[in-house]
């Protein structure tokens, strides 16, 4: 009884088998990076970082390559030592061609300023911390990949109160984010320490999904030297880690349509961003790796794997035991929102949390709409996609934004369960920005 | 290596991942449903019941078909089971002693003027039963409401009635003859095939709602809203009016409120919308079987209510999370 009551939740998502058994028990694995390393200057919400290096300059470990100046944009950093071949348009995970630095790997390894290690990092001020993670070019790992100092900075007539670490990884497949929880719970707290003080906060919850069992067992005991960190389960629904959901779940408060965590008091940061946080200013370690979920029925031994950014999937994927002769897709991120890729020859990059490897994909046969309304029903922002794909269809766009429809966080909810296969994603994401340029 | 890259895969928008429930599961759940009511109305009616509701499915996919075909349409849709549930829920809502010519003109008219008229699947305004139901109502009304009893009433056939008909023409409180709630509960009563069992409804209404096909605030809204309105007059006037577990047990209502007006085509997408729907049904159908010159009023109700859906999901947009209160 009691543990119904503290399963906390919010209404609509769907469950959803979550196809972790594969990689759940897989301790997180190192792979050395390749010769070829492609980092694009391009790996964040925001503007693109502006490339500090040409052709022919040596760099090393840590070297910051690209700067992003803009408000909205993270710094890029070298995740290996060797000799830049060429800074030119190479595939991204987006599907796009984005300006990347393509740097030969000499293999030595060789850091550009290794001696940083901080005696007491909690004495830092706000200040400082943010400084420290802005020059560490650190963004949200969970996928968003939205820049941590700008999140860390919240307008002064805003106070922050809560701290929310994400660690539901709600996206079937995916264990990054658990592996780190059972294997690092001391830096992951650490960091969230850090994020408390440079927001001024005054508690921390980490939020995990019931099926990580492990990792809730694990963060909960280490959680006792921290006082005002509590480690709270949530029930295991889709899309639980989804921010404003989350916030939902955790506080039972709603963030304003339109608004973003700051405004009622709250700042989320997923898991793994913050262990980046704790490695860039206890270590001084710019964000230059990650840890990446290898997975999916089409990957021969999927795995947990510490990749340097900029690694090409191919080598990913020969280092899992390859892919299967059936394969027919690969998604990078989540099955239900990530992005799939028509070629293994595009970099890791920082947000990228999986490379799904999937056999059998989704029928496309389309049928009428049956107005059942399980897609509103399963919303888990209390929209009417099927009314907001109509009014999208015949151009009635006044319409579709009363109806609410640059709330959509595209998370497929809807798709998923609807029985009639309709595209709703694709047909919301194109009301989306015609919305949105309307209103401009 | 090179081999390996030169593989390119197929690219789609997300998500990646489906659930396998497509509008044909929905459909024959929707069928399997309607198997205790075809059995209670078989049991009741014997080879009657059995003729009706095979004339009926054969006329509602041969007319679907043969429109599918002329519109150059593909014929997965007489498969998906819509015709099917088309043909069963139209069977059921006919006396016994229907010819089956009629059933048959009966069938073409529910598909073919309320379904594929409007554009077939997911595009009718209209229950396409109901709309057949309507057109031989009103066309042959004299075979539309001539009753038989069930295989084990032993009764005068001419003078037979319905439970409601004798409630509102012979005075049947006043004369102490109104139809048992015993009977009324297992169907051993005169009526159309699929009307008279209410146990056999309500199974099949808990097979939909449990397989979550049917919005459960359609029956509830119906049934409540008819239980206080009639309650009402009751509590007034016993002498004159029936108890609401009368009228939730006798005519159409359980077939109505749990098969009909919960078509997922022709009812609300919003919660709201729904009540609205659902309360208008229930007020109709009280108003007609108490006021009006009719003894049975599910089947207009219904096609009421139909008509107010495309405004009723206009008007109720349900909140999204954070909006702003107005």
């Amino acid at each position: 009884m009691w543990s119904i009551l503290r399963k906390r939740s919010f209404p609509g998502g769907i469950h959803v088998r979550d196809y972790k058994e594969q990689t759940e028990s897989q301790p997180i694995e190192i792979l050395n990076p390749g010769e070829k390393i492609v980092i694009p200057l391009h790996q964040h919400f925001g503007a693109p970082a502006e490339p500090l290096v040409k052709k022919g300059d040596e760099v090393k470990i840590g070297q910051k390559i690209g700067e992003g100046k803009a408000r909205f944009s993270a710094h890029v950093h070298s995740s290996v030592s060797g000799k830049v071949k060429a800074v030119d348009y190479y595939n991204h995970p987006s599907g796009q061609f984005v300006l990347s630095v393509i740097i030969e790997n000499d293999g030595q390894n060789t850091f550009y300023d290794k001696n940083k290690e901080l005696k007491d990092p909690f004495s830092l001020s706000p200040q400082q911390i943010i400084e420290k993670v802005k020059e560490a070019g650190i963004v949200g790992m969970g996928g968003a990949a939205f820049p941590t100092a700008v999140k860390l900075n919240p307008p002064p007539n805003k106070p922050i109160d809560t701290i929310i670490i994400n660690g539901c990884e709600c996206e079937p497949f995916l264990n990054a984010d658990n592996r780190l929880m059972i294997e690092y719970p001391e830096d992951i707290l650490k960091g969230a320490e850090l994020i408390k003080i440079a927001t001024r906060a005054k508690k921390i919850i980490v939020g995990i999904e019931d099926n990580k069992s492990d990792a809730i067992k694990i963060m909960e005991a280490h959680s006792k030297s921290f006082p005002s960190t509590q480690v709270i389960p949530l029930k295991t629904k889709y899309p639980q880690g989804a921010e404003k959901n989350l916030i939902f779940a955790l506080l039972r408060r709603k963030v304003p349509a339109g608004g973003l965590p700051f405004d009622v008091g709250v700042v989320v940061q997923n898991v793994g961003t913050t262990k980046a946080i704790w490695d860039a200013i206890s270590k001084g370690k710019p964000l230059y790796e990650r840890v990446v979920t290898i997975t999916g029925p089409g990957i021969i031994k999927p795995k947990n794997v510490l990749v340097r950014i900029g690694t090409l999937v191919q080598e990913l994927i020969d280092f899992c035991g390859g892919l299967k002769e059936d394969t027919k897709m690969i998604v990078i991120g989540g099955p239900m929102m990530g992005i799939a890729q028509w070629s293994l020859d595009v970099p890791v990059i920082k947000a990228t949390s999986g490379i799904i490897a999937l056999t059998s994909i989704p029928l496309d046969y389309e049928q009428p709409c049956i107005r059942c309304g399980r897609c509103a029903e399963h919303c888990p922002m209390g929209l009417v996609p099927t009314q907001l794909m109509r009014l999208t269809k015949f151009g009635k766009l006044n319409e579709a934004d009363k109806w609410g429809i640059l709330n959509c966080v595209e998370c497929g909810c809807c798709e998923f369960v609807c029985p009639a296969n309709i595209p709703l994603v694709h047909w919301i994401r194109t009301g989306k920005s015609k919305v949105s340029l309307l209103r401009k | 290596m090179n081999q390996k890259e030169e593989k390119i895969f197929i690219i789609q928008s997300s998500p990646h991942l489906k659930e396998e429930e497509f509008i044909p599961h929905i459909m024959y759940t929707v069928v399997i449903s309607l198997i205790p009511v075809i059995a209670a109305s078989i049991y009741f009616f014997r080879m009657k019941a059995l003729a009706i509701i095979i004339t009926s499915i054969i006329s509602c996919l041969t007319t679907e078909g043969i429109i599918l075909l002329i519109r150059k349409k593909p014929l997965n849709s007489l498969w998906d089971g819509s015709a099917i549930i088309t043909g069963t829920l139209l069977a059921l809502t006919l006396p016994p002693s229907l010819s089956l010519d009629l059933v048959f003109i009966g069938g073409v008219i529910a598909i073919g003027i309320g379904k594929q008229a409007f554009g077939g699947l997911g595009y009718n305004i209209f229950n396409p039963a109901l709309v057949g139901r309507a057109f031989l109502q009103t066309a042959f009304p004299v075979a539309m409401t001539t009753w038989t009893p069930t295989v084990f009433q032993k009764v005068d056939i001419a003078t037979f009635a319905t439970p409601l008909g004798n409630l509102k023409f012979n005075q049947a409180i006043i004369k102490g003859t109104l139809t048992p709630l015993k009977e009324l509960f297992w169907g051993n009563i005169g009526g159309c095939i699929g009307e008279t069992s209410a146990v056999a409804l309500l199974i099949g209404g808990i097979i939909l709602l449990s397989r979550k096909c049917i919005d459960w605030r359609i029956p509830i809204g119906i049934l409540s809203t008819l239980s206080i309105f009639t309650g009402i007059f009751w509590l007034i006037n016993p002498n004159k009016y029936a108890s609401p577990i009368f009228h939730l047990l006798a005519g159409g209502v359980l077939l109505g409120a749990i098969f009909m007006a919960t078509d997922m085509v022709t009812s609300p997408i919003t919660p709201m919308g729904n009540w609205i729907y659902a309360i208008g049904i229930g007020l109709f159908i009280g108003i007609i079987r108490l006021f009006g010159g009719l003894p049975e009023g599910v089947m207009f109700s219904i096609l009421f209510m139909n008509a107010f859906v495309p405004l009723l999901n206009q008007y109720t947009r349900p909140r999204y999370l954070g909006e702003k209160k107005k």
